[in-house]
């Protein structure tokens, strides 16, 4: 038995650390007293304040806390478990304590966040969570991680600008990568593109990749292709892929999405009629084939965009309405270029230059009012201007609408695939929009490019590398080491009624007829629990939650 | 070839790039200038729109 083990057997030794964290928390509560009344609890045999438990004296008071007393429970009382467990926890385990003998509570959100101004109660409230969590604490039974294999490849998803640019990636790396894209040729939305901001032609840039794309020895292909299912868990995916040679078969650690978006087709915005009328993406082509006759250009942007119906900026529409009408001024100067917009979004030292160039041409800016929208009606669009609060006319000869990026009609049928989750708008959801902007909450499941918000192409391509660096984090290990905390269901009282099956969120409980029970498998199941509030023998039971230790905190209050 | 990385600037880009590195298996020197790493991100208090204590 090794000397973690030996330590849950012993009488249990809990220290307790109260976290300031500035004064976000001590502002509002008196964590002295907090940390005084941890004192007087069953089995806690050290109490340290710290001004941030999170920084590196804050860990290093841990570790030595658990050295010079000999502890063999720890309890953080500080911030969101969701942010800062992991790093409390690790720092347990480096410090020899087995990490699921940690324990955390979140006096911060629940106590100083929600009950400012009431220093008494905040107070009062921390102590009974932190007597909680001493109870808990004290049942807690250290676990061991768990072990399983790693398949090194990688299904992309999507042969646009990010998904090439990930492939390529993570081939450099020596990965194999399955890259699938549903039209017959790669470079999705750039192929509708006439020009980058750079000058550069999108066409050439796109097929100057796709070429090294498919030269690349790593890299299998698949043009004219839908992933139509996959199943497994990370490490251990299994796809199958409907290719124009029948259906393919394969087995990937990994999973990139790079589905992209598409222009807003402007049907009934602005008298739209694809003729005198068009959107930005038929602009492109009329500039690319060199067919642009009008005389008096006016732009008109955030068109279906920024309204109730789609509340998103498209973000990427105003530098494509700068790059055009430049492009515009360039080829024909006598031609009257105007642009109508709500606000500039020309963000960044390059894109601000431009707007600047593209005044200096004589390209026209104008602000609309989008509670009153510019009116087209026969060559001509009119508005409210509130700088000179008078109502300006202007004749033209094609209206240009600046329509957003949507997602893809069969965004929702990946999402269900794969099980990830989408936004209101319907793009591709990310685990945390500041700490893991790539990562799905899914496991070995990442995202790049415009499925998961208007990208630019050099946002799309530096995702797309982003997302080969957070795959191979993953794959570059010779396996796979997941949380303990997972469920367990016990045979001997199983009675197989499967009402843990529909509550599983993850798909990771099964039946086994053979024996008549339901089995959990340890790589999918996230430790979420609904298995084992719903089993009605209380046979499912959640590694780290199980009911002793509930009830001891329950029963602590 | 020497494949240890040496990543200048500790801010939120640096840490980022210096895990997934660590997380490969190479070894990082993570270099900063300033007596603390966080950079921008750590002189903010909250961040929109998680609310999430920058530090």
């Amino acid at each position: 038995m090794s000397k973690e083990t030996l330590a849950f057997y012993e009488e249990p030794r809990i220290g307790v650390f109260v976290c300031d964290c500035g004064s976000n928390i001590a502002g509002h509560l008196d964590c002295s007293q907090v940390a005084e009344y941890a004192e007087t609890l069953p089995h806690v045999v050290y109490v340290k304040e710290n001004l941030y438990t999170c920084s590196e004296s804050g860990i290093v008071e841990i570790q030595k806390g658990i050295k010079d007393h000999n502890l063999n429970r720890v309890v953080v009382a500080s911030c969101s478990p969701r942010t800062h467990h992991p790093l409390f926890s690790s720092s347990c385990a480096e410090a020899g304590l087995n990490p699921y003998l940690f324990e955390m509570v979140n006096i911060r959100d629940q106590c100083s966040w929600v009950h400012m101004g009431k220093r008494d109660n905040a107070t009062h409230k921390a102590k009974e969570l932190v007597r909680m969590g001493v109870a808990k604490s004290a049942g807690l039974e250290p676990q061991e991680e768990i072990e399983s294999s790693l398949i090194r490849k990688i299904l992309v998803i999507g042969g646009g600008v990010a998904g090439m640019s990930a492939a390529q990636a993570l081939a450099g790396m020596n990965l194999e990568v399955i890259l699938v894209e549903k039209s017959s040729q790669y470079g999705g939305l750039l192929r509708q593109v006439n020009t980058l901001d750079t000058g550069e032609d999108a066409l050439e840039s796109v097929q100057a990749l796709a070429g090294e794309i498919s030269t690349q020895e790593h890299i299998k292909g698949y043009l004219s292709s839908e992933v139509r299912d996959v199943s497994g868990y990370i490490g251990n995916y299994d796809v199958r892929i409907n290719t124009p040679d029948g259906e393919v078969a394969d087995k990937v650690g990994c999973i990139v999405v790079a589905t992209g978006a598409v222009s807003l087709i402007p049907e009934g915005l602005f008298e739209y009629d694809g003729k005198q009328v068009v959107s930005m993406m038929e602009l492109e082509q009329q500039l690319k084939h060199n067919d642009l006759s009008a005389k008096r250009v006016v732009f008109i942007q955030c068109a279906g965009a920024r309204n109730e119906q789609r509340e998103y900026c498209s973000r990427i529409c105003c530098m494509m309405a700068v790059k055009n009408a430049m492009l515009i001024k360039e080829k024909y100067p006598l031609t009257d270029v105007q642009v109508l917009y709500r606000d500039m979004q020309m963000y960044g030292t390059h894109k601000e230059q431009m707007l600047w160039n593209a005044r200096g041409m004589g390209v026209r800016f104008h602000v609309y009012d989008p509670a009153d929208p510019p009116r087209v009606a026969g060559g001509n669009v009119s508005f409210y201007q509130s700088v000179t609060n008078e109502e300006v006319s202007l004749e033209t000869d094609l209206t240009v609408l600046s329509t957003p990026l949507v997602p893809r009609s069969d965004a929702g049928t990946i999402a269900n695939m794969l099980r990830v989750p989408t936004d209101q708008n319907g793009f591709f959801l990310e685990a945390h929009a500041k700490l893991r902007p790539l990562d799905f909450a899914a496991d070995g499941i990442f995202v790049c490019g415009s499925g998961r918000y208007p990208a630019t192409s050099v946002e799309a391509k530096t995702q797309g590398i982003g997302v080969a660096s957070r795959v191979a984090a993953i794959l570059f290990k010779d396996k796979l080491v997941k949380s303990a905390i997972v469920a367990k269901i016990h045979p001997e009282s199983c009675v197989g009624c499967m009402a843990c099956l529909s509550m599983c969120p993850y798909e990771a409980i099964s039946y086994n007829p053979e024996l008549r029970v339901c089995e959990i498998n340890e790589i999918l199941c996230k430790g979420c629990g609904n298995c084992a509030a719903t089993c009605p023998s209380h046979s499912a039971e959640l590694k780290g939650y199980k009911a002793e230790q509930l009830l001891a905190q329950i029963g602590a209050l | 070839m020497t494949k240890d990385i040496l990543v200048l600037g500790g801010g939120i880009a640096g840490i980022q790039s210096s895990l997934d590195l660590a997380e490969m298996g190479f070894k990082v020197y993570l270099v900063e200038s300033l007596p603390s790493i966080g950079g921008k991100m750590a002189q903010l208090d909250k961040t929109f729109p998680t609310n999430d204590c920058a530090i």
